[in-house]
This record gives C-alpha cells, sequence and structure tokens, in this order.
C-alpha cells in the first residue's frame, strides 16, 4: 500500500484526495454569504410563537368540554329523529301475494301500462308536511359509464349542443343519425312510474294532492337546466331536429303539460339527473303539503297507492319503493348521527375519566423528571 | 544536436499487464517523427488539449437531460400513469397528473441547465487560456486547446501548465523550479521538481527546438491514489512559483491529464430519510398495485353477472362490448392504478426539494455559526443532506486546523536540559543565563544554527540569489512559505548565520528528519538533523539525552509539537566518502528511493544531541465543549489525524475527548511488536467486554467506565490487511467490537488514505451507524467524500476541503448547533413531511378504494376532477411546507443545551417501521371514518330540511371537507410552534378550501363541459346534518391521534417531551408571577 504520510507538520506528501476541476461544478442549494447575516427573527428561527403542548393536563378539559356538548346534541337528534313518521312500501311485486306481481317483467313500450294498487294502513297521522319519496335498490346510478354519460351543455339550453351532443353520451347519443336530446343514459333511464296516493275512508277513495313541483334544487330548475333558446316559447319547435331518448314514451317538450316544468326544467327529470351516490337510494317524487292546522297532514287509516308499472327493475335484481315521510330541521329519519354523538361523546367522558385518572397517579412523576439542568 | 535521447521518465509500475492495448506511449518531442518508412512507426493520435467537464451540448440538452430525468424512478413511473391518462379512458383527466410532472420536469431541466451552463463557460475559460510554445525555433502564443501532445511549452512565473508537462529545462541554474499543487489537492507548499538530466542545459528556444527526442511513457493511468508523478513530470492544473520560466514537452492533454482522469462527478449522497423514503415508495406502490389487482378481480367477479356488468339502464357502445375480455382487464386494472395514484404522490417530491432548499437558508442565515474574524458564514453545498446532520452517531475529525488553530506559536527549547522561553528568542536575542557556563554558549549556538539552516523553507522574494542573505536585509518584509507550518515559527523566530549548504537529506515520512551538511565560514562541515524524537534518540551517541528526552515527553504530553535537534562534525574525508554514496544512489536507475534511504540510514548516526523545541498548535476555541457535547448526544468522537501519538493524544485530553477517568486502549506498533496483533486485539476486546457485559443495559450514567482507543496507521494497516488463510474479517469484526465499546477513538499517524479506509470501516459495518467527517486541508478530502456527511472547515490550507464538503463552517464549534439544533429540527421536520404526507394521501385515496365496492367497481371517482388535482397542491401543501420550515418542537436553545435531546431521534428513530405502520393506519382508520361515517349518515335518508336529496358529488365534497379538515387540523396538532405564518398556512389554506369550493360550485363554469359541481357544496352547507356530521367525524377521526399522543406523554415520554413538558410549566409559572 502506498502509504502517504501528509500530515500537516511534514513536508510533502500527496493528497489523495478527489481532485477538482478548478472552475468545475458548480455548487447545489446553499448561497454563498459573504456578508454578516442579518439579525432578523425569521432568519434566526426566533419569531414569536404560542408553543402548546398536549398534555393529561390540557386534552382533559377538551374531552369533558367535548363529551357534555356532544352527548346532548346526540339525545336531541334522537329524539327527533324518532319522532319523524315514515312509512316505506315495497312495490316490485317479486312476491307472488303482491298485487305489483304481474306487472314483474314489463318492458319498456308495454302500452297500456300495467297498473297495480296496493292498500296500505298508517298506525300513526303525519302531522306536519309530508314528502312522498320513490326509492330504488341495486341500481346503479354512481357507475361510472353512467355517471358521466350526459351532457350539462345541451342540458343548460346550449343550441349547440341540442343538435350535437357530447361524444359521453353514447351509446345513447344519436338514434336513426338525429341527436338525442336528451342524451345520454342517465335520461335514457329516466323514472318513469307515475305514482296515486289515495284515502280510502269508509271504502271511498280520496285522491291525496300531490305537489311536483319544488322536488327539484332551485339552482338547478332555475339556473343549471335550461331549454333551449330561440324564437318563441314553442317548445316543440325549439327542440325540432333533435329525437327522444329511446326508451322515452314521448318526447322532452312532452313531459308535462306546464310550460315551467316542461323539457328540460322538468322537475322530475332534474331529480332524476342528479345521480345518486350509493346503489340504494331515494328521490324526492311528490309533496304533501299540510292543508290546515286542524288536521294532520295524513291521518291515521287506510290509504292505497295506484302505481302504473312502467319501470323494469327485475331484470337487474332491483326494488322499487314508496316512502312517505316527514321532515325535521336535521332531514328524515336517520337513528346513526344522534346515536353516534351520543357513543363519542360518552366515550370522550370516559376517556376524560381515564385520563384524569391517568394524570393524578403519573402526573407528579413526569412534571417533576429528573432532567439535569 | 542530432543524437536521439531517449527520455524514460514516467516509469511507474504498470499493472497493465493483463490489458491487450498499448501500455505505453512514444512521444516526439517538438514532433520530430521519424521520417516515414523507417521502422514500424506507428503514429499514435492523442486528443487535443480541450476540457470537457460540462454534461450537455445545446443540442442534445433536451433528450439527454429528459432521459437522465425519467431514469429517476418516481419520475418514470409519474410520467407511465400521464401515459396510461393518455391512452386509455380513464376516471381522471391526464391533466391531473400531468401539470405536476411538468413542473417539476421544467425546474429540475432549468436547474441543470444553469449548472452546465456555468460549466460551459468555466471550460470555455480553461480551452481559451493563452499558452507560449516553440514552433520553429520561435515563441508563438495560441489558445490552450490547440496544444498538442508533443509540443514544447514555455510557462512562466505564476502560469498555471496548461496539461501534463515533462520538466526539460528551468531558468534556474541547478535544473529545478518550484510548484504549488494549490488548485488541485489544496497544499500550497512548494514543491521541488527537477528537470530531465539530458535537457537541463538547454535554456531558450532555439536550443529546444534543435531538440530531437523520443519519450517513453505509459498510457494515461486515472488512478487516483498513485503519487501524482516523479519529480520531472508537471501536472496541469499546478502552478509555477519562484522560477521565472521553464520549458517543458506535453505528454498528456485534455482529458488525458491526470487532473482531467482524476476528475470525478462528487457520487451522490443519500440521506437515511430519503432511503426510508424509498422503501415507504416501494410498500405504497406494493399497496397501490394490490389495491387496484383487487379492484380488477372483483370487478370482473362481480360483472360476471350479465345484468350487472350490462344492465338496459346502462349499456356499453359497441367497440367497448367487442374488445378482448383480457385487454379489457387489462385496460381496467391501468385505470385503478390511475384512480389511486395518488397515494404515491408527485407533490412529495417538490415538497421534499422544497423544504430542503428552503430550510437549507436557515443554516446560512444562522449569526451564531458566522465567524467574525474570517468573515465567513456556514455553506451548504448540498442541501440534500440537511437532515442527515440529526442522525450522525460517528464523526471523524481531523485534527490540525480542525479541532486546533493550526496556528504554530513557537512555546519553548531546550537545550542541553535548559528551558528557554519564546519572547526572548523572538526579539532576536539570546539570553543569558547567570548559571551558564561559557563552554555552553557554543552548543547553543549550534543549536540555533541548526534550525536555521536545516529546513526547506524558500523565501518568498522576487530576485532571490542568495536567499539567505537578502532576507536577513529584508526581514520584515518577507513571506517564508514551507510545506511545515513548524518551520516558519522556527525560522521566524531563528535567522543568523551564514553557511554555505552542501547537501540536503531531505525529509521524508519514513524517516521522519531531515538532514543537511554545510561548511560553516571557518571552513568546518557539518551536518545537521532535526527530526521526530523517536527517529533522533537511538541515533544520538552523546549529548544531555535523559533531560531533553524528558523535557520532550513533558511537551509531547502537554499537547505541543516537538522537534529534536543534532548535529556531528564531519571531517574533509567523511564529507567526501558521504558525498559520493549519496551521488551514486541519486544517479541509480532503479530503486533509487530505496538506495537513497540506505545511504542516509548510513550517514545520519552518532549525532551529537543538541536540544529540542516546542511548538504549540492551540485549541480552537470551545473544541472542548463541543465534543462534550457532541458525546452526551450519544455520538461517538473520533480523531484521525497524521501526528504521533503523544502529540494528539494530549490534544484529545485537552478536548476532553479523553477524560482523567477514561481508561485508555492502546492499539499500536509498539504494542504489536511486543505482542502478537491477534493476542493484542483479544486482550483489548476481553477488556472492553468484560466490562460492558456486566453492566445492564440501561445505565446511560457518566459513571460508568469508558475507554479511549488509541490506534496509529500502521497498526490499523494491519488490521485492514486481508489475512492469507482467509480469516479476513475476523480482526476486522474484533476491532469493531473494541470500538463500539469506546467512548472515544483516537487514531494517529494516518494516510489520508487511511483516513477514508476508517470512515468506509465504520459505514460498512453491520449496524451501518452515519458518518460525518469534519476536516480542513486537502488530506481530509478522501475520507469527507467518504462519510455519510462531509464537513469542510473553510481555514487556513485551502478550500479544497470547503469545496469538497457537503456543508462548510468556519470552526469547529459551530459543529455542536449544526449537529444539535439545526440537524434536529432538519430531522424532525423532514420525517414529519414524509409521514404525514404519505398519511394525508392514504387519507385521501383509501374512502376512494372503498367508494369502488358500492359503484360496481367501475372507477367513478368520488371527489370532483378539481379537488383531485387541487387536494395535493393547493389545499394541503402549504401548512405542511412551512411545519417544514418552521416547526421547533423544543427551543434552539434548549437543544443546545440539552445534547442528550439528540438521542431522541438517532436511528432515524421517527421514520421506522412503527411509526410508518401506525402513520398508515391512522391514515386508514381516518378513511375508514370519513367513508363509513358519510355512508352512514348518506344510506337511503335525506339529510336536508326541505326534502331534497343529494346526489354522488355530494355525497365526495363532503367526504372531502371531512378529510380536508381533518388532515390539516392532524398538522395543527402536531405543530408545536406557532408563529404568525403558522397559522396563517393552516387556516388560510382552511379558508382557501372553503372559499374556493363556494367558487366552483358558484358559478356555470363556460369551459368546462360538465356542471356537476354546480352548487353542490352551499346546498351541503345549507344542511343541518351535514355539518353536524362533520364535525362528529373530524372529532372521531382525531380522537384517537390525540389519546395516543397524551397517554405516550404521559406514560412513556421521551426525552423531549419530558423538556416540553417542564418549558411549558415552567413558563406557567412565570406567567403567574408576572400577572399577580
Amino acid at each position: 500500500m502506498a502509504v502517504n504520510y501528509s500530515a500537516k507538520e511534514e513536508a510533502d506528501g500527496h493528497p489523495s484526495g478527489g481532485v477538482g476541476m478548478p472552475g468545475g461544478g458548480a455548487g447545489g442549494g446553499g448561497a454563498v454569504k459573504t456578508r454578516k447575516p442579518d439579525n432578523t427573527a425569521f432568519k434566526q428561527q426566533r419569531l414569536p410563537a404560542w408553543q402548546p403542548i398536549l398534555t393529561a393536563g390540557t386534552v382533559l378539559p377538551a374531552f369533558f368540554i367535548i363529551g357534555l356538548i356532544f352527548i346532548p346534541i346526540g339525545i336531541g337528534i334522537f329524539v327527533t329523529s324518532n319522532n319523524i313518521r315514515e312509512y316505506e312500501i315495497d312495490y316490485t311485486g317479486t312476491e307472488p301475494s303482491s298485487p305489483c306481481n304481474k306487472c314483474l317483467n314489463v318492458s319498456w313500450d308495454s302500452t297500456p301500462p300495467c297498473t297495480c294498487t296496493i292498500n296500505f294502513t298508517l298506525e300513526h297521522s303525519f302531522e306536519s308536511n309530508v314528502f312522498m319519496y320513490y326509492g330504488l335498490s341495486n341500481f346503479y346510478q354512481n357507475h361510472r359509464r353512467y355517471v358521466k354519460s350526459r351532457d350539462d351543455s345541451q342540458l343548460n339550453g346550449d343550441n349547440s349542443s341540442l343538435l350535437n351532443p357530447s361524444k359521453e353520451c353514447e351509446p345513447y347519443r344519436t338514434n336513426e343519425d338525429k341527436p338525442i336530446a336528451p342524451c345520454g343514459a342517465i335520461a335514457n333511464s329516466m323514472f318513469n312510474d307515475t305514482l296515486e296516493l289515495y284515502r280510502i275512508d269508509n271504502d271511498t277513495r280520496t285522491p291525496i294532492t300531490l305537489i311536483k313541483k319544488g322536488i327539484a334544487w332551485w339552482t338547478d330548475k332555475n339556473v343549471k337546466f335550461r331549454n333551449p333558446t330561440g324564437d318563441g316559447n314553442n317548445l316543440t319547435a325549439l327542440f325540432q331536429g333533435t329525437t327522444k331518448p329511446v326508451n322515452w314514451p314521448k318526447p322532452v317538450y312532452m313531459l308535462d303539460s306546464e310550460p315551467d316544468n316542461n323539457g328540460f326544467i322538468n322537475e322530475d327529470f332534474i331529480v332524476w339527473m342528479r345521480t345518486a351516490a350509493l346503489p340504494t337510494f331515494r328521490k324526492l317524487y311528490r309533496l304533501i303539503e299540510r292543508k290546515n292546522n286542524l288536521q294532520p297532514t295524513l291521518q291515521a287509516g287506510k290509504y292505497s297507492l295506484d302505481i302504473a308499472y312502467n319501470y323494469p327493475v327485475h331484470s337487474f335484481d332491483g326494488r322499487k319503493r314508496m316512502i312517505l315521510s316527514t321532515i325535521s330541521w336535521m332531514g328524515g329519519k336517520n337513528p346513526f348521527l344522534g346515536i353516534a354523538y351520543i357513543t363519542v361523546g360518552s366515550i370522550c367522558f370516559f376517556l376524560g375519566v381515564v385520563l384524569l385518572i391517568i394524570h393524578h397517579k403519573y402526573g407528579n412523576r413526569n412534571t417533576s423528571a429528573d432532567i439535569p439542568n | 544536436m542530432t543524437g536521439e535521447i531517449v527520455i524514460a521518465s514516467i516509469s511507474e509500475n504498470t499493472c497493465a499487464g493483463e490489458e491487450n492495448w498499448v501500455d505505453s506511449r512514444t512521444i516526439y518531442v517538438g514532433h520530430r517523427e521519424p521520417p516515414p518508412g523507417t521502422e514500424a512507426y506507428i503514429p499514435q493520435r492523442f486528443p487535443d488539449n480541450r476540457i470537457v467537464s460540462s454534461k450537455y451540448t445545446f443540442w442534445n440538452f433536451v433528450p439527454k437531460n429528459l432521459f437522465e430525468q425519467f431514469r429517476r424512478i418516481a419520475n418514470f413511473y409519474f410520467l407511465i400513469i400521464f401515459l396510461v391518462q393518455l391512452i386509455i379512458d380513464t376516471p381522471t383527466s391526464p391533466v391531473t397528473s400531468g401539470l405536476p410532472l411538468l413542473f417539476v420536469i421544467t425546474v429540475t431541466a432549468i436547474k441543470q441547465g444553469y449548472e452546465d451552463w456555468l460549466r460551459h463557460k468555466a471550460d470555455n475559460a480553461m480551452n481559451q487560456y493563452p499558452v507560449h510554445f516553440i514552433q520553429h525555433g520561435k515563441l508563438v502564443r495560441k489558445q490552450s486547446r490547440k496544444l498538442r501532445v508533443g509540443d514544447i511549452v514555455m510557462v512562466k512565473e505564476d502560469e498555471t501548465f496548461p496539461c501534463d508537462l515533462i520538466f526539460l529545462s528551468s531558468s534556474r541554474e541547478d535544473g529545478t523550479c518550484f510548484v504549488t499543487t494549490a488548485s488541485l489537492d489544496g497544499e500550497s507548499s512548494h514543491k521541488t521538481h527537477y528537470a530531465v538530466q539530458d535537457t537541463k542545459a538547454f535554456h531558450n528556444e532555439q536550443e529546444m527546438d534543435a531538440l530531437h527526442a523520443t519519450i517513453e511513457c505509459e498510457q494515461p493511468q486515472p488512478d487516483l491514489y498513485k503519487p501524482l508523478g516523479s519529480e520531472n513530470l508537471l501536472l496541469r492544473g499546478a502552478t509555477l512559483k519562484n522560477t521565472e520560466k521553464i520549458f517543458g514537452v506535453a505528454i498528456y492533454t485534455g482529458m488525458e491529464t491526470k487532473m482531467a482522469l482524476n476528475y470525478q462527478a462528487k457520487s451522490q449522497k443519500r440521506s437515511a430519510v430519503e432511503k426510508s423514503m424509498n422503501v415507504f415508495l416501494i410498500v405504497y406502490l406494493c399497496i397501490l398495485i394490490s389495491k387496484a389487482l383487487i379492484n380488477t378481480v372483483l370487478k370482473y367477479v362481480w360483472q360476471s353477472e350479465p345484468f350487472r356488468d350490462e344492465p338496459w339502464y346502462n349499456q356499453k357502445t359497441e367497440p367497448e362490448r367487442k374488445r378482448n375480455l383480457f385487454l379489457r382487464a387489462f385496460t381496467d386494472f391501468l385505470a385503478f392504478m390511475v384512480l389511486f395514484n395518488y397515494i404515491i404522490p408527485v407533490s412529495m417530491y417538490v415538497t421534499v426539494e422544497m423544504q430542503k432548499f428552503l430550510g437549507s437558508y436557515f443554516l446560512t442565515w444562522d449569526e451564531e455559526m458566522f465567524d467574525e474574524d474570517t468573515g465567513e458564514g456556514p455553506l451548504v453545498n448540498t442541501s440534500d443532506l440537511n437532515e442527515e446532520l440529526g442522525q450522525i452517531e460517528y464523526v471523524f475529525t481531523d485534527k490540525t486546523g480542525t479541532l486546533t488553530e493550526n496556528n504554530m506559536e513557537f512555546v519553548e527549547c531546550c537545550i542541553e536540559g535548559h528551558v528557554y522561553v519564546p519572547h526572548v528568542i523572538c526579539n532576536g536575542q539570546i539570553l543569558h543565563d547567570s548559571k551558564d557556563a561559557s563552554s555552553f554558549f557554543w552548543r547553543e549556538e549550534l543549536f540555533f544554527r541548526a534550525l536555521c539552516l536545516c529546513h526547506t523553507v524558500q523565501v518568498k522574494d522576487d530576485d532571490s540569489v542568495d536567499g539567505l542573505k537578502k532576507s536577513q536585509l529584508s526581514r520584515r518584509s518577507c513571506i517564508y512559505i514551507s510545506s511545515s507550518p513548524d518551520e516558519v515559527a522556527l525560522v521566524e523566530g531563528i535567522q543568523r548565520y551564514v553557511f554555505e549548504l552542501l547537501e540536503v537529506l531531505s525529509f521524508d515520512s519514513v524517516r521522519r528528519r531531515m538532514s543537511v551538511i554545510v561548511r560553516s565560514s571557518t571552513g568546518h562541515i557539518f551536518l545537521f538533523c532535526k527530526g521526530a524524537d523517536s527517529s533522533i534518540f537511538p541515533r544520538v551517541k552523546e549529548g544531555k539525552i535523559d533531560q531533553i528526552r524528558s523535557r520532550v515527553e513533558r511537551n509531547a504530553v502537554e499537547g505541543l509539537r516537538t522537534l529534536c535537534v543534532a548535529y556531528k562534525e564531519l571531517t574533509a574525508e567523511e564529507y567526501s566518502k558521504v558525498q559520493k554514496l549519496l551521488q551514486n544512489a541519486k544517479l541509480a536507475l532503479q530503486d533509487r528511493e530505496k538506495k537513497l534511504a540506505e545511504v542516509y540510514e548510513k550517514i545520519e548516526r552518532d549525532f551529537i544531541l543538541l536540544g529540542a523545541t516546542a511548538v504549540e498548535d492551540r485549541l480552537q476555541e470551545k473544541a472542548a465543549d463541543t465534543i462534550e457535547a457532541l458525546q452526551k448526544a450519544g455520538i461517538k468522537v473520533w480523531v484521525l489525524t497524521g501526528d504521533k501519538m503523544e502529540t494528539a493524544a494530549a490534544t484529545c485530553y485537552a478536548c476532553k475527548l479523553f477524560r482523567r477517568n477514561t481508561q485508555i486502549l492502546e492499539l499500536t506498533t509498539k504494542k504489536i511488536e511486543e505482542q502478537s496483533l491477534h493476542d493484542v486485539l483479544f486482550d483489548l476486546s476481553k477488556t472492553v467486554l468484560r466490562h460492558s457485559g456486566s453492566l445492564t443495559r440501561d445505565t446511560l450514567s457518566t459513571d460508568m467506565q469508558d475507554y479511549g482507543l488509541i490506534i496509529d496507521g500502521a497498526a490499523l494497516s494491519l488490521i485492514m490487511k486481508p489475512r492469507q488463510d482467509g480469516s479476513s474479517g475476523n480482526y476486522r469484526e474484533l476491532f469493531l467490537e473494541i470500538c463500539r465499546n469506546c467512548s472515544a477513538v483516537l487514531c494517529c499517524r494516518m494516510a489520508p488514505l487511511q483516513k477514508a479506509q476508517i470512515v468506509k470501516l465504520i459505514k460498512l459495518s453491520k449496524e451501518h451507524p452515519i458518518t460525518l467527517a469534519i476536516g480542513d486541508g486537502a488530506n481530509d478530502v478522501s475520507m469527507i467524500l467518504e462519510a455519510h456527511v462531509g464537513i469542510g472547515i473553510i481555514g487556513k490550507e485551502g478550500r479544497q476541503a470547503a469545496r469538497n464538503s457537503d456543508y462548510a463552517i468556519p470552526k469547529f464549534k459551530h459543529l455542536k448547533k449544526m449537529l444539535l439544533v439545526h440537524g434536529h429540527f432538519y430531522y424532525v421536520r423532514i420525517s414529519e413531511l414524509v409521514q404525514y404526507f404519505f398519511y394525508k394521501n392514504v387519507c385521501f385515496i383509501f374512502p376512494q378504494f372503498l367508494y369502488q365496492f358500492f359503484c360496481g367497481f367501475s372507477q367513478q371517482t368520488l371527489y370532483d376532477t378539481a379537488y383531485l388535482t387541487l387536494y395535493n397542491i393547493s389545499f394541503t401543501s402549504l401548512p405542511i411546507l412551512f411545519y417544514g420550515l418552521m416547526e421547533q418542537h423544543v427551543s434552539a436553545d434548549t437543544l443546545k443545551r440539552e445534547p442528550s435531546l439528540y438521542r431522541d431521534v438517532a436511528k432515524n428513530a421517527l421514520l421506522r417501521w412503527r411509526a410508518f405502520i401506525y402513520w398508515t393506519f391512522l391514515g386508514v382508520f381516518d378513511a375508514v371514518v370519513f367513508f363509513f361515517g358519510a355512508y352512514l349518515l348518506y344510506d337511503n335518508t335525506v339529510v336536508t330540511s326541505n326534502g331534497q336529496m343529494f346526489g354522488n358529488w355530494t355525497f365526495g365534497t363532503l367526504v372531502f371537507t371531512v378529510l380536508v379538515f381533518t388532515v390539516t387540523l392532524k398538522l395543527a396538532l402536531d405543530t408545536h410552534y406557532w408563529t404568525w405564518i403558522n397559522h396563517f398556512m393552516i387556516w388560510g389554506s382552511l379558508v382557501f378550501y372553503v372559499v374556493f369550493s363556494l367558487l366552483w360550485g358558484g358559478i356555470i363554469w363556460p369551459f368546462l363541459n360538465y356542471q356537476r359541481m354546480y352548487y353542490v357544496f352551499m346546498q351541503m352547507l345549507s344542511s343541518g346534518p351535514a355539518w353536524l356530521g362533520i364535525i362528529l367525524l373530524i372529532t372521531v377521526s382525531l380522537l384517537p391521534d390525540v389519546l395516543k399522543k397524551v397517554l405516550c406523554r404521559q406514560l412513556w415520554p421521551t426525552a423531549t417531551e419530558r423538556i416540553q413538558v417542564k418549558i411549558f410549566f415552567i413558563l406557567k409559572l412565570v406567567f403567574c408571577i408576572t400577572s399577580l
């Protein structure tokens, strides 16, 4: 081994370090300092700062406070949720005994529609406004192919998109070389059962008024969804050159008789177009308003539900439901939130107690820990 | 001149025998090739003298740089994801991954392009530098790059050699020249080179031009550790000094010069954090792939029923239906990969780079690390290793110039047992001790004579014909230059007599002494010898040996550098005999070194001892304090020095590396001579292990017996040498075992290469400790490059060390703050940053994964594209970046005061598997809470007070809102140091998220082809249960982490946490007192 002693006290040993090329590599990240650095709090990392630490002592009150706040809230929510009236009917008709069993294998274009009637009894009266929902199960409105199969520009009334819908709508984009309005799988599969509610009072069927406006978001109805614009208000003319979605019995401009609920701004349509998050979902169908303060909206008693059964769900193992529900400030019946609040509140309270014990048992040991100064 | 001279000058033994290429080159001086046809003359091609250090040219920059960048695994991965998004139909737009990638690539390309432009500039300056060379008997000026092998070059004083030259002749009478290699290796000392004997008489251009000679030399050798060349080879990059001009012939040019061959790009050092980060990345990549695989398999299982694959309401297009099943499955797999790819975010790399780059400024800005005397502050040459500063387990420090000032001061001299104090000599007088007998004067005088004569100090003077005489006259204006700082100090003190110099028996490190033979004005011939005590005493036959020896030993123990001086008088016959011997040895063609050594051995004996000198190299200020702090921090400090054992050991005591109660173990040549290496090692290990074995593990108390090991270079090389019988690892392991149990190790008599070897030995030992090497001189460069972190002291011995280091600091004492404070901070910051990044992306992507189970494995995204893109870029990026820059879990002062806190982060404590798994599980837990919380809240119920329903985008937005708040608040819980910047960033991010969401959903955006987010956020906020749900889910997500923090702090507090609590209570107390 070539031992080169080149300690500094001695003469010429040749150092063996990596010999850099003078002026060669440009340096990395740092800055070349020639002057004394500024004495600012930031540069010297001495900015005034709040330095909290999480100790049992500081966290204890927080746990108790959370516990004390959450438990009452939870109880409140739970009670509210329990006071909500909800009634649900499955009218799919899979059971042979069900009146709708005959309609189970209905197809889109069956005319006249298959109808069935389901009688039911409400045990308790529904005091406040009642909301009528239809619910579908095992229906994947959140499937990617489905979710993107729409053209928001077309729905917003853009005339060029009306005649030339987005590619995302495939395979529901055109039919017989005519653009479909509204295009896409969502629109094509719009829910088209008709539900009617009757009160049976001594064998007389009194129809209950179902309000079909106010079921969609205001912003959707008034901003996001727009009919195409053009001369006049004749929707038939405005939708000229387009064709109806394949599965629809009638074109979009014939969805409703009222002009402000027809075309793209039909509320049933808008509600359907808001794709659900989960495969089991419900959508608002109709509102039942309380007439006066003397009577509950829906008295306890017998009712019947008339269904024009058009919508096939049996092929994909789906279910259809009709739901009647009252609503509180916190929405419909949902015991989860209340129970969760009570549980979390209790856990926090319990943890608070545990920490208190730990704090008292071990607290002193640590604060006066033997740290050399 | 007609005769053919063959200068066989470069005859280093090559081991190129096994290779097939021509291992020597023939150079025709002045291009006088033999006429064509004679013999078998094959013209050899040599490169021109162009130096190219740049990596790119204008044309190949873009492709080459892109290629280099995409060789990084992470970049390549992101490129693949981007391409997949471009090619197949994926759930997210290519913009979401393309934009960040483009940003990263562009920034890096600009940085590298700029660096290369600087290199181009430097290359051009070098290549266009004017050079004089002889053409047809005349001197011509040309650009340096046009120089060719065989050209005769003239170099003037203070010029740099343009290529590797064979030294033909010099303007100096004796055919020598002086050269400094400061820019090559940082040594500013002047080295003497000798012209080739046959040509040293050629003094002007015409004579040179007439020279007809060939040179046989070996092919260029890149070997870095070979001596830089023989005495008539002048290397490119070295500078001519004290010589008016020289002539030389170019033998290696351009990229074949030793300098260019030895140039190597500094190898990329990677920090422990980066390594763990890469391991984590691989783990996450596996998670990602398994997620995608699981989903793909489940998808095909799930949709095996046709009504699920293609229900009537959701038909496929024709091309989709026709596609091959395997192709479809593969595209689905890729689509899932793309969907989940955010789990390895591009932004992490950007954030880590920014954190390191910006964070390194705090080091350069540090006022406490600025040295007023030199006007230098710390330099950061690479910010890649910031956090490694908090992980150091071994510090290897140089002694001279690093621990000590490298500023030699004459302390005393001892002549014939009498001790003299320094200032007397400095005044130029000789002290008259009243007790002195007159006969003593003669010895005293001789002593000083010896000191003045026996040196190689060059007087820096423009026309030094007679250096000594001249310097006496203009003494104050002269600067003394020598390779040895001891000598400068001595010569400055004593400079009196005029002698005729006859011979120099120059210094070498094997003999460790040098001699001169001089003739005094009276005609007496003296041989003066000066050297290390160990090499002088055995050769002394008379003089007050015992007194002087005891004095020398005392001085050595005090840490002074000692030198002994002896002389003998030679008769004329003796001298002529000596002269003859020397002449013969010098002219020997083979084994000249060996023969010279033999002759020196014969001549240098039977001395009369004159005395000894002592020169002090003072400790740097606070060196002891720093070393003590480092040791308290659990760092093992090793001193590596070329000095002798006694001096080095004394310094080690002085700087508290060894304490009074430290038991010193010696592993030196002397000991090995007595016993065999085997026995010594086994004895030592027995001593050390017996003690450590009897102790319980958890005793960190100071009263534990600690050991200090002293080892010297020769012993080390014995240990390192592989055994013949194959048991090579045995001694090394034993040695490492001993070292592990020693609190401090001193390695003396180290060669530069050995310093690097030691570092490498420790670095590669089985625990793979993180090492740091610190030094100031060129001989420390090898260990600086070898260690994980190399630190250069911006010191006296050139900037070589500082330039090759990763960080440079003005003084050794600054190491304390650098490691204990900055290193600790950097480590805590970056480890939290890395863990947090993985955590927040698990939180981000895992709900997405869970959602696939509810959307028919269709790759439907849970969040909107804007949220997907901006989550890592804007909503959650700045708080963690600023945490990474500002966090101080304990104050800097506390860290400095309590070095033991360094142990809390040692061994990559915050990035161990336990910590990593905790963070990952916390992320998964939070994700499960977000998703199922929202699911249960939404499941088949109404969450508005007007009965209207929410859709999938509201669901996603709810999850996302909980996510952003939880993740940001989690960071808030981890922040211990809330400056206004942290407040601004954390609360600002949340506000920004809310404002952005309101804006994003507030308008029908004309350029978008979908309006899915329109009023979604506002509708959500208008719902009471959504608010309650958000608050609940955030609380539940944060609860376990808070609980874990509190319990750990209460039950198993780390030292850092104890300090935190203590300071917290002190502050509280102070507040209470002041408020009273």
